[in-house]
């Protein structure tokens, strides 16, 4: 055995090894490219419109993509774990109507903001309990609440927005902190503490074990059922943070609030790199799949390029980045 | 025997990016001959058989019947009379077993298009007949055992009546009994003038059923020779570049107080009645055929699938077990059966797959303390000379034995009493296997307690202090290591 180990290519694990060039250029491209299309992107669209790179324009960028931001980042935590929350856009409606009709005055702004974020979480935990006790498809299970939700918020609200809400509920849409506007605040601080949770806590090891193989998950003593319910509960959180702040942007909660917001949560997530397969994904990446959807939508607007044609060339994007996942899954 | 030459590949070279895989290899193959392809994991084996299956293409000529052969892919490959039998099972488990071998060319009305279903499952009927395999070809693929699937597998390949069949490690999934089943079929085809290429790591079946044996290794052709030519040890030798004298380095180790007893375990359907204990410092062998229920009782003890009645004692005292977290707390550790379905997260890294299993000892303030994790990590790698280039590597592209060795980590990280090994060394090569049960012992002088479950007999009777045989779910009889060899273990079983 001793001649053995002399023989054999002991691989360093620390030492210095020979780099392979070409093997870390692809490595940097397949970590770093979408990063790398997005700054191609916003350098494209700084030549053909002059009042794209403004730091009027810029600052509106990233606070319409802030709600879709959030809202996308539990969508990924939900897709790591191989599942899919096509709930998220009626969730909005629902908090919104729900959260605004106590942030008309008379109480204290704790109250909608409570409300808002309970309701989010509670209908990721029957989200999560349906899809998991019940043995029913994620897919399903969400789509049923995306209806029901959509329907509770019209029946709350009879159907009509909500309107005059107080100064400090309004805040959360349109108040600057530190010189930023509040939703771009939260954007980054979410995305922070959703990298840290999925990087460097057990929850999200958790996350991602359970997406790469359920079964081997299970073995390794995680309760895969319960995570999965947490899963769930986050994203729904996330989205009532989100429908929070979309509700003070507009100053209403509106019933008819964050249609299609599920579809391009998961289109920010998937452009971002997070595979449908599961266990692949992050949070930047997210970050930045939702800022190319924004900065897509901006820079085609300030081109007057119609609204049709925006929808094309998104579509368009969202197929391509699954096609180069796919490639890049098939490969190895 | 003919000496009829029907294949001939020459200087196949075959590149992927940073790698080498192939180095000018050479094979030829006699009509009416069983060549077996031996070498390493990741000695080139399977590259080579799908640049012949169409699957890849590689530099080199290949000429077979006499004629150069160029393919546009595996369909082009079994319409010139090559097919091949695959590694691993695909099946269409919905589908019939009937359906399933004619997928694609099935018997059709005319020129309709219409599934001509009795004319299906006639042909399938008449096939198993001359193949002798009892199968219903209406039963679904679902309801299969493993082995049944496999000599399914084998009849689709036999059913394109090829010139050529490449069989990749045919037996890898299947019991003693149809493996003598598969011989005969073998041999049947040879007389026919079938020429057969044999990839196994099981060189009693090579040198059983083969008539020449071509060595690779790490992508480089070694030499080809009459089977009559090698013994073992040569054979080895050749494989691995480095004499390993005996396969099987049992140390003995002292063996202390009972750890685990199971008292009248029982799940319906499943197994009944499982008594046994195991002690610090042993090893205990679990034998029986695939489907013997060796599985399901291991599995139940970990708290997988927890069992309907009966009692399980950790050091005396009484536990429950209801979740593999239960298991992972009273320091068990298990291994499973098979490393893609239930192992490893093929997604993840290396790093990350080692730490699942036990992250709580990472975790500082509720976050994972990276440097703790390499820290723990680079040990693991080189305690078990896992080659790996970093720890970020995704575990998919490590090779099989590595793979198994990264996820034998992931337990050893916990420091366990009791470890229990599904097939251990399953698909895993010489080298990574002798270094496996190698390890065995150490745990096992280190006071750890090992539960062993194995098909190969070869290894079972090597490694454990002692052998509990099991047949459809029951416990048949128990031998000691002196007593135990291969004719026992099959009496008691059958008996």
């Amino acid at each position: 055995m001793k001649n053995q180990q002399t023989i054999e290519k002991q691989a360093p694990v620390n030492g210095r090894v020979r780099v392979d060039w070409k093997e870390k250029g692809s490595e940097v491209v397949s970590r770093y490219g979408i990063f790398l299309i997005f700054l191609g992107m916003v350098a494209l669209m700084s030549i053909l419109t002059p009042h794209f790179f403004t730091y009027f324009n810029l600052i509106n960028v990233v606070r319409q993509v802030s709600f879709i931001g959030i809202v996308a980042m539990g969508v990924t935590f939900v897709i790591i774990t191989k599942g899919i929350d096509l709930s998220s856009g009626s969730v909005i409606a629902l908090v919104s109507v729900m959260a605004a009709s106590f942030a008309q005055g008379g109480h204290s702004l704790v109250v909608p903001i409570l409300i808002g974020l309970g309701i989010g979480a509670l209908t990721g935990l029957i989200n999560g309990t349906i899809a998991t006790k019940g043995m029913i498809p994620p897919f399903i299970a969400t789509l049923g609440m995306m209806t029901a939700a959509r329907g509770m918020a019209l029946l709350y609200s009879n159907g009509r927005p909500i309107g005059n809400l107080t100064d400090s509920f309004l805040f959360m849409g349109s108040g600057d902190l530190l010189g930023l506007p509040f939703p771009i605040i939260m954007f980054l601080v979410m995305g922070l503490i959703s990298h840290l949770l999925l990087n460097n806590t057990k929850f999200g090891k958790s996350t991602y074990a359970i997406g790469g193989n359920e079964q081997a998950a299970r073995i390794c003593g995680i309760n895969v059922d319960r995570h999965l319910i947490l899963v769930y509960t986050y994203a729904g959180f996330l989205t009532g943070i989100a429908a929070l702040m979309l509700t003070a942007r507009i100053s209403a909660g509106q019933p008819s609030m964050g249609v299609m917001y599920e579809l391009d949560a998961i289109a920010a997530a998937v452009i971002g790199g997070t595979s449908l397969t599961g266990g692949i994904g992050t949070i930047p990446g997210t970050m930045i799949g939702a800022l190319i959807i924004g900065v897509l939508n901006n820079g085609l607007d300030l081109m007057n390029v119609s609204s049709y044609w925006q929808q094309i060339l998104k579509g368009i994007i969202i197929v391509t980045a699954v096609l180069i996942d796919s490639r890049k899954n098939r490969k190895s | 025997m003919g000496e009829e030459i029907l294949l001939e590949m020459k200087d196949i070279s075959k590149e992927f990016p940073g790698v080498k895989a192939l180095d000018k290899i050479q094979l030829t193959v006699k009509k009416g001959t069983v060549h077996a392809l031996m070498g390493e994991n990741g000695a080139g084996k399977s590259t080579l058989m799908k640049i012949l299956f169409g699957i890849y293409s590689g530099s080199g000529t290949i000429s077979f019947k006499g004629e150069e052969l160029k393919l546009s892919g595996p369909k082009d490959a079994l319409k010139k009379g090559i097919s091949m039998i695959h590694q691993e099972l695909n099946p269409i488990p919905e589908m019939t077993v009937a359906e399933n071998i004619f997928l694609g060319r099935e018997p059709v009305y005319g020129k309709t298009g219409w599934v001509n279903k009795k004319k299906l499952v006639q042909q399938t009927a008449e096939l198993f007949e001359t193949l002798n395999i009892p199968i219903d070809p209406t039963t679904k693929m679902k309801d299969l055992t493993i082995a049944s699937m496999q000599m399914v597998e084998i009849a689709m390949a036999v059913s394109h009546s090829a010139d050529l069949i490449i069989m990749d490690e045919p037996t890898s999934a299947i019991t003693d009994k149809e493996v003598k089943y598969l011989f005969e079929i073998i041999r049947s085809l040879k007389s026919k003038g079938v020429a057969i290429i044999y990839i196994s790591h099981k060189m009693d079946e090579v040198f059983r059923i083969c008539d020449e044996i071509t060595v690779l290794r790490d992508g480089q052709y070694i030499g080809t020779k009459r089977t009559d030519e090698l013994d073992h040890d040569s054979l080895t030798q050749m494989m691995v570049g480095r004499e390993i004298k005996q396969v099987f380095h049992k140390e003995p180790a002292e063996i202390k107080e009972v750890i685990l007893s199971v008292k009248n375990l029982s799940k319906e359907g499943k197994f009944k009645n499982i008594s046994f204990e195991v002690r610090k410092g042993e090893i205990l062998g679990i034998a029986g055929l695939m489907g013997a229920g060796r599985t399901e009782v291991i599995e139940s003890i970990f708290g997988v699938d927890p069992p309907t009645s009966g009692e399980i004692y950790l050091c005396g005292k009484p536990i429950k077990i209801k979740h593999p977290s239960d298991a992972i707390r009273h320091k068990i550790g298990l291994l499973t059966e098979d490393r893609k379905l239930t192992g490893a997260f093929l997604p993840l890294s290396v790093k990350e797959n080692m730490i699942m299993s036990g992250m709580n000892k990472f975790l500082n303030f509720g976050f994972v303390n990276g440097g703790k994790v390499k820290q723990s990590c680079v040990s693991m790698v080189e305690k078990l000379n896992i080659k790996t280039p970093n720890l970020n590597k995704l575990i998919m592209n490590l090779s099989g034995g590595n793979q198994q060795k990264v996820l034998l980590a992931r337990w050893l990280l916990n420091d366990p009493d009791l470890l229990i090994l599904d097939e251990p060394t399953r698909g895993v090569d010489v080298g990574a296997k002798a270094e496996i049960h190698k390890l065995m012992c150490k745990l096992a002088q280190e006071g750890k307690a090992i539960i062993m479950i194995s098909s190969e007999m070869p290894e079972i009777l090597g490694m454990s202090d002692r052998i509990l045989v099991m047949h459809e779910g029951h416990f048949k009889g128990e031998l000691s290591r002196e007593e135990a060899n291969q004719e026992r273990i099959l009496q008691i079983a059958f008996q």
